[in-house]
């Protein structure tokens, strides 16, 4: 891709604050037009940063973020038409909602009338209309991270970044909004680059996703193929849950490897990062894709004791003792024909080779 | 009907509002003993001085006491023609008291006050006093001086007869109740209060302005540099504030001074001739300069902790938003620094005001200002009723401010941490 063929796009960006610790390192990233990438990785992994040097508001340390086509550290701040919900909301605190949403049409020029629909129609947008006299300080966290949505989108921004800025809404608030942005990214087709530590909202939000770890990305694709298929297992611990299996390689032939685990037993696995006999590796897999008494010629099959039952609602997890480890995690739904869950009992356990994933060991 | 429904009662069965009342008394007791020592502390250092001004302020007993027969005498005179031969023995009588107990110097300095003249043939009395006779005193002590049979002198000294008087406060803005008992402004070259007031409001005035000019771009450094060179920024504006006011104003004399370190830079830069040094001391520019440097920390510190409490993601929302530096900064920034402002700007127009040592060091006779002048009643003049009485004034000048102020911006605005 060349610098015009994205709309946003990073070029071997470092970024450091104190001159010791690169917060971002080499980070090369595209943004097509129309997309709504989330960044997605554990507190300090540099989010906030990257949103900033994008918004201008920090300066890469190395390297070059173009902008439309445009190198960026040419436009100031205030000519990027960068909208941006910042993580604390940034609500100016001495004007009302109606004041704080006309401060960037006011200083586009935009003509009274057309304030008015255009604030109207933002309100409505995250389900706030007739709050325009109150001041942020009567708001609910919630109201005012969905004001700052508001404020953000109200001036038409060619890109929208936005900082967690669900992060203060209880679950069912939450998952609304998250359809809403969802709902407002498609009608309107604007940019975003959204942040969260939420992998859940990542997963339903986002045309793709960018793991951070360490100011590094971890692995960047669409929503189920981060989930199935992760790339090392930071990804794979990070998103979703897991059960992990530390072994060697003895055995590796194409698609599939012979892992050796500390207890003696061996595992048939799908070898991603490893390549060599004699590889340390971590086994990772999804506790849906363990199966309960299998059929018969399933490549992993193993005997397990039930150590402890818990109820979630619509399915029931139970962590048994296998291979040794008494940390392995299964999902079971809770479908009229329960099974005899009970502690104690044993159960054969088994999966497919291609679903559990020898990866990198950390 | 609402009266009729029923009280709601507590668990133990005793209506709500009682027993709320009854914890809110025993409350209300205890955070009264808990202030108590700072009440009691305030009525003795605060609140008696000031009645005690006031008292003294309007008190012209001094010298009703000092001629009570007199005075007593003077009740039925009319004041058209010269009193009768009573009021005069009466003066006699209390004049030959003050004079055994060596008091009458005090009444020769106070009638003074009142008319010109009176100290002379109050002294030229008490020398022939002595040889006078028995009866007639009317025709004696007007022999003395010519002035004694003159009626308006006997009219000032029936002036001074009420006991309390607002004239100190009219003396305190050059204006005087003159003998037909009317207000007027005293003659244009015996004004001098009412400039020296004028010159008060202008340099507290001036100096709040520099203060606020100065300030606030050290405190927004303040608030937004890096800790390590915000503490050190810290210390050098706290660092004056910890020395000795005394030694601070001496420092600014040994600069500003003719032969001083600053005209010795500016002739050592060819800005000026070296005989034609400017007179940087002694006059309203030592007063400004001084006095805007001390009072610099009060402006300062009221600012940096509001400013420390705007968070920095309000400008950049600002920008982001589209609004260029300085709109952002005028809109936003600014709006949410006024508490600070309002408390800084108070804070050191109220201390500028009432400002003494500086002034009094580096001031000279331009860049003085009315606490000095109270000082000087106080210690030199000895009269302490006018002192107060000005004390007061400044005093209530200083409650309008707050007042206006309070109008203005409203008190609750304020923030001093
Ligand atoms: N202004 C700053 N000065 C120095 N270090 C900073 C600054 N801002 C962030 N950092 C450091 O940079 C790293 C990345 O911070 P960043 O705010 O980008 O994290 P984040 O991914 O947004 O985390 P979170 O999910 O908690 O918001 C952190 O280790 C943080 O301590
Ligand atoms: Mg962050």
């Amino acid at each position: 891709m060349s610098e015009t063929d994205s709309f946003v796009k990073f070029k071997k960006v470092d970024k450091s604050y104190d001159g010791e610790i690169l917060v971002v390192k080499d980070l090369n990233l595209d943004v097509a037009q129309g997309e709504f990438l989330t960044l997605l990785g554990p507190s300090g992994s540099g989010k906030t940063t990257i949103l900033m040097m994008l918004a201008g508001f920090e300066t890469p340390t190395n390297g070059e973020i173009y902008l439309d086509g445009e190198a960026i550290s040419n436009i100031p701040p205030y000519k990027r038409r960068i909208g941006m919900v910042f993580q604390n909301y940034a609500l100016f605190p001495h004007m009302t909602v109606y004041e704080n949403l006309s401060f960037p049409l006011k200083v586009r020029k935009v003509s009274k009338d057309e304030t008015d629909k255009k604030i109207n129609k933002a309100l409505s947008m995250v389900s706030l209309t007739g709050f325009e006299t109150r001041m942020p300080g009567q708001l609910s966290g919630g109201q005012q991270q969905r004001v700052a949505v508001a404020r953000a989108l109200v001036f038409d921004p060619k890109l929208v970044l936005m900082d967690e800025p669900l992060g203060a809404l209880d679950k069912n608030l939450r998952e609304s909004m998250q359809y809403e942005l969802k709902h407002i990214h498609e009608s309107l087709g604007v940019t975003v680059v959204y942040v969260t530590h939420d992998q859940g909202e990542a997963l339903t939000m986002s045309n793709r996703i960018a793991v951070f770890n360490e100011g590094k990305i971890q692995q960047l694709s669409n929503p189920d193929k981060l989930y199935e298929e992760p790339v090392n297992s930071f990804v794979a611990e990070f998103i979703g849950e897991n059960n992990t299996f530390q072994g060697e390689v003895s055995e590796i032939s194409g698609n599939k490897c012979r892992v050796k685990l500390g207890s003696g037993d061996e595992i048939l696995a799908n070898p991603i990062s490893v390549k060599l006999k004699g590889d340390k590796t971590k086994i990772s897999l999804r506790p849906e894709r363990a199966l309960i008494n299998p059929e018969e010629k399933i490549e992993n099959k193993f005997k397990g004791k039930i150590e402890e039952v818990i109820y979630h609602g619509d399915h029931t997890r139970i962590r048994m003792n296998l291979l040794g480890k008494s940390q392995f995690i299964l999902k079971i739904p809770n479908s009229s024909a329960r099974m005899d869950l009970k502690l104690g009992n044993e159960m054969i356990i088994g999966w497919h080779s291609k679903d559990c994933r020898a990866l990198d060991l950390t | 009907m609402s009266s009729e429904t029923q009280k709601i009662l507590t668990t133990g069965g005793i209506p709500l509002e009682e027993s709320l009342k009854k914890v809110e008394k025993r409350n209300k007791i205890k955070a009264f003993l808990l202030v108590s020592p700072l009440l009691f502390f305030l009525i003795i250092a605060y609140i008696s001085p000031i009645v005690s001004l006031l008292f003294t302020s309007i008190d012209d007993r001094m010298v009703t006491n000092m001629l009570p027969k007199t005075f007593k005498a003077m009740k039925q005179w009319d004041g058209k023609d010269l009193p009768s031969e009573e009021v005069f023995e009466a003066f006699y009588q209390d004049y030959k008291i003050l004079i055994e107990e060596k008091r009458h110097g005090k009444l020769s300095t106070q009638m003074n006050y009142e008319k010109n003249g009176f100290k002379s043939i109050l002294k030229k009395l008490a020398r022939k006093m002595k040889k006078f006779e028995e009866g007639n005193y009317k025709e004696q002590i007007m022999a003395v001086h010519k002035r004694w049979a003159d009626v308006e002198y006997w009219r000032a000294l029936k002036r001074r007869a009420p006991t309390y008087t607002y004239s100190k406060y009219l003396k305190g803005v050059d204006m005087y109740e003159n003998e037909e008992g009317k207000i007027v402004e005293v003659p244009e070259e015996r004004r001098i209060y009412k400039i020296l007031w004028l010159r008060t409001l202008e340099i507290a005035f001036f100096v709040t302005l520099f203060c606020f000019l100065m300030a606030y771009p050290i405190a927004h450094l303040l608030a937004t540099l890096p800790m390590k060179y915000s503490n050190l920024l810290m210390i050098c504006v706290l660092l004056p504030f910890w020395t000795s006011l005394l030694v601070r104003t001496a420092s600014w004399m040994i600069l500003l001074q003719q032969q001083g370190i600053v005209n010795d830079v500016f002739v050592w830069t060819g800005l000026v001739a070296d005989d034609s040094r400017p007179e940087m001391m002694y006059n309203k520019t030592g007063t400004y300069v001084a006095m805007t440097q001390i009072l610099l920390p009060f402006m300062v510190l009221p600012l940096y902790s509001v400013m420390k409490t705007i968070s920095p993601s309000l400008m950049r929302a600002g920008k982001s938003l589209g609004g260029t530096p300085f709109i952002t900064f005028w809109k936003v920034y600014f709006p949410l620094t006024i508490p600070g402002i309002g408390a800084g700007c108070l804070l050191v127009f109220i201390i500028a005001v009432g400002y003494y040592i500086t002034p009094e060091l580096v001031g000279g006779a331009s860049g003085t200002l009315i606490s000095n002048q109270i000082a000087y009643q106080m210690k030199s003049t000895l009269d302490w009723s006018f002192a107060s009485a000005m004390g007061l004034m400044l005093l209530t000048g200083v409650l309008v401010v707050y007042w206006v102020y309070n109008k203005l911006v409203g008190i609750d605005n304020i923030k001093l941490g």
